[in-house]
């Protein structure tokens, strides 16, 4: 009974909030990836597209709120959705029309590409503080939960509970789709092998007369459905604050460079890899191990490894691990 | 021909030094203008926060400008250094050392012990043994560490934690603290670009980055070295306090036939001997910089920098030269972090955004004109000073835009609440502008 209950417990506090988190990191970093990919440089805006289709998602939840739209017991932003993905696409479109198609026709550096998105990514975090202000917006709505500890504890006459939230159920299961059609548009359709080819040799795919604007097209369009998704559910799991996408930008570049940079089953697998141990790593094991050991045996301290104020510190630890033993990740992206 | 050559390029230098004259001109007669319509305070304020920029931007361009490396942590270099200013100036806390020291004398022997036997394991052991037992190792020698350290901090964060509760400093010179900031900085930067360069060039961005929010995570949470949120205020100064210079006879005899008030002249006197101050460490700073940018080196760096693969294949060390570079750049921006503290006379960690520590540093190099010291100081000069202008100057154009709205619109009213947030944009702009259509700056290299 007391194993079964630290099970629970790790269930709880480790794997439900692991798998929600590395789902959200998965999908950040998949638009990374296919970034450098492709257009061959880091995006250091991708934060803030995050930021700016998730914003357009909440004035949109408002819109439909106010109008008495309703889906419950989900939550309106998903009706919503659509119309920041919108906001999204065409924010980029019209970003790479301006800023970055003149550096790629000069065949600029990946340096000067990624400074140019510095540049961007000021623009749109001004925009967003700009149109919402830098205060905490929580715009969930519908049933906040799928299982409530106490009916888990009264269902399995256990000590421990396990919540389910609505927003980790939704973040999974939308999670599961998306890479499902992802992997699908990238392995089976002519537009995605082509990309792919793209991706992995520019002047060849040229040559077989892949038109590069529309790969680029399609990269942004992809880029953008991502980011919009990731930063909502972000955002509905936690509450949406303007200046949190600038942090999780560490934790997204670290999934997709442990996984191998411009590969998105690398980015995936990132995404968990630097989920679960950050979750891992600050979670306090001390009521986990009293259920465990003998009573003598029972931990004084919260047995935690790193206090979560320095969560930074293990995508970064494990950043830097990966660059010492195996530069190029764990699915050998590229390495150029 | 080689006669016309020379011609044309000291012609070429001629125009360069007029322009670069004609700039900095214009930028007196700006800060003149706020002087003359606003007040000589304000006007000295805005200098010496553009001394300490045009510091920082000059470090960023060396390690930008000179080799083409990517930080994107300036802030944490930054910070590394204002923590020198207090860990220098303040005086100890006696009954905190009394109460912590023993603690964090073992702490510091059980993490040399730790990562001698860590090192000895790694380096003598052969392969099916090494992982796991180094790996033991970290782990066993990381919960002993805390066993020492987590009581013994404890203790220290007890001592008054209202006006204390830190170690405090060592109570030297607060100028002290520029040199030990830099050396703290470079500390840093080796640890980074040891593992960063040699890399592909975004690692060495991403590793930056990471390594600035950490150190700021640390200095806010780690309340015994720094006090985090707390703040440590109330640093001591090296120029006079404004109340001493107030008595002194001479002083206000020179007040009263200038006709100034008091106050005023005593807070124009205080803000001057700092920006003669920091005009001192610029100028020193400049001289070195141009002389290692004219140098056999500055040139080998040059080299390096336009074509990595010749200057490697003519036996050039890249990553030996990048390396330094990089931590000589930090050092300075170390430097400029604990002069930023000595000026506000407090350190407070929330203080430090990457908004403004990293990336309008970023945007005052690209300006001035990467790869050019003067351009640098330039950017560093002009960028701030629109960066404290530009609040006001949005809040006047977009209540003139709005002035067709009625007096309390929801719109309108909005707007001019957000107006603190258009120098986010200007900014990301400005960087992109120049970027864009003026890519070597306003004074380019040449």
């Amino acid at each position: 009974m007391d194993f079964l209950n630290s099970i629970t417990l790790l269930g709880n506090f480790i794997i439900v909030p692991g798998l929600v988190y590395g789902s959200q990191l998965a999908l950040g970093a998949l638009g990374v990836t296919l970034i450098y990919g492709i257009l061959r440089f880091s995006n250091f805006a991708h934060g803030e597209t995050m930021a700016v289709g998730s914003m357009v998602t909440i004035l949109a939840t408002w819109g439909l709120q106010s109008l008495g739209v309703s889906i419950s017991p989900l939550p309106t932003a998903l009706l919503a959705l659509p119309i920041g993905i919108i906001a999204a696409i065409l924010l980029c479109l019209t970003t790479d029309k301006i800023v970055y198609r003149f550096y790629r026709r000069q065949r600029a550096a990946p340096v000067t590409l990624l400074i140019a998105s510095l540049g961007v990514m000021f623009f749109y975090s001004g925009l967003t503080r700009f149109v919402v202000g830098p205060g905490d917006i929580n715009f969930f709505d519908g049933t906040r939960f799928i299982i409530r500890a106490r009916e888990f504890k009264q269902m399995t006459g256990l000590d421990e509970g396990l919540a389910i939230k609505t927003t980790h159920g939704i973040t999974i299961i939308i999670t599961l789709i998306i890479v499902a059609a992802l992997f699908y548009f990238l392995n089976r359709t002519k537009t995605g092998k082509s990309m792919r080819a793209y991706s992995d040799n520019r002047d060849l795919a040229l040559l077989s007369g892949i038109n590069p604007d529309r790969v680029v097209l399609i990269v942004w369009i992809i880029t953008a459905i991502l980011a919009t998704i990731a930063g909502t559910l972000y955002g509905l799991d936690k509450s949406f604050k303007p200046f949190t996408f600038l942090q999780l930008l560490l934790p997204i570049f670290a999934a997709a460079i442990v996984g191998g940079i411009g590969n998105p089953l690398g980015a995936i697998t990132g995404g968990f890899v630097i989920a679960f141990s950050e979750i891992s790593i600050t979670y306090a094991y001390r009521k986990f191990l009293t259920y465990n050991l003998p009573e003598s045996w029972e931990p004084d301290g919260l047995v935690q490894l790193l206090s979560t104020d320095y969560k930074f510190a293990v995508s970064f630890v494990i950043l830097v691990v990966v660059l010492l033993v195996r530069p190029t990740g764990i699915f050998r992206g590229q390495s150029v | 021909m080689s006669d016309t050559r020379s011609i044309v390029s000291n012609e070429n230098k001629n125009s360069r030094f007029t322009r670069g004259l004609f700039m900095f001109s214009l930028l007196a007669l700006m800060f003149c203008a706020v002087a003359y319509f606003q007040s000589l305070s304000l006007a000295l304020t805005i200098l010496n926060l553009c001394l300490i920029s045009a510091i920082m931007s000059l470090g960023l361009n060396i390690q930008w400008g000179y080799a083409g490396l990517l930080n994107v942590g300036v802030m944490g270099f930054a910070a590394l250094g204002g923590v020198a200013a207090v860990l220098i100036s303040m005086p100890p806390v006696e009954e905190a050392w009394a109460v912590g020291g023993s603690g964090l004398g073992q702490t510091v022997i059980a993490l040399i012990i730790t990562i001698v036997l860590a090192l000895l394991a790694y380096y003598k052991l052969k392969s099916p043994f090494r992982a796991p037992l180094l790996f033991a190792i970290i782990i066993v020698g990381y919960f002993i560490i805390r066993s020492f350290f987590d009581p013994a901090t404890g203790a220290i964060e007890k001592v008054n934690p209202a006006s204390s509760g830190y170690l405090g400093g060592l109570g030297l010179p607060i100028t002290l603290s520029w040199i030990i900031g830099g050396l703290f900085a470079a500390g840093a930067a080796w640890l980074v670009g040891k593992i960063s360069l040699g890399l592909r060039s975004d690692y060495l961005a991403i590793a930056t980055l990471g390594i600035s929010e950490i150190i700021i995570a640390v200095l806010k949470n780690e309340d015994w070295l720094t006090r985090g949120v707390k703040n440590v205020t109330a640093l001591p100064r090296p120029v006079p306090y404004e109340v001493d210079i107030q008595q002194s006879a001479d002083y206000i005899a020179l007040a009263n036939d200038w006709g100034i008030s008091i106050i005023e002249l005593s807070s124009v006197i205080v803000k001057l001997s700092y920006a003669g101050l920091f005009a001192i460490i610029l100028l020193c700073l400049i001289w070195l910089t141009e002389k290692a940018l004219h140098s056999p080196w500055g040139r080998m760096m040059r080299a390096i920098r336009d074509n990595e693969t010749a200057a490697e294949a003519m036996g050039k060390n890249v990553k030996g030269r990048h390396l330094q570079v990089f931590v000589l750049g930090s050092a300075i921006i170390g430097i400029a972090g604990a002069m930023l503290v000595t000026l506000d006379g407090q350190f407070t960690p929330s203080s430090y955004t990457p908004l403004r520590f990293t990336f309008l540093i970023w945007v005052m190099v690209i300006v001035g004109g990467s790869g050019n010291n003067w351009g640098s100081i330039l950017g560093g000069f002009i960028i701030w000073f629109f960066w404290i202008e530009a609040e006001p100057m949005g809040l006047w154009l977009l209540d003139f835009l709005t002035s067709g709205l009625a007096e309390n619109s929801p719109l309108r009213l909005h707007l001019l609440e957000s107006a603190a947030h258009m120098r986010l944009m200007t900014m990301g702009l400005i960087l992109l502008l120049v970027l864009r259509f003026s890519p070597r700056g306003l004074l380019p290299e040449k």
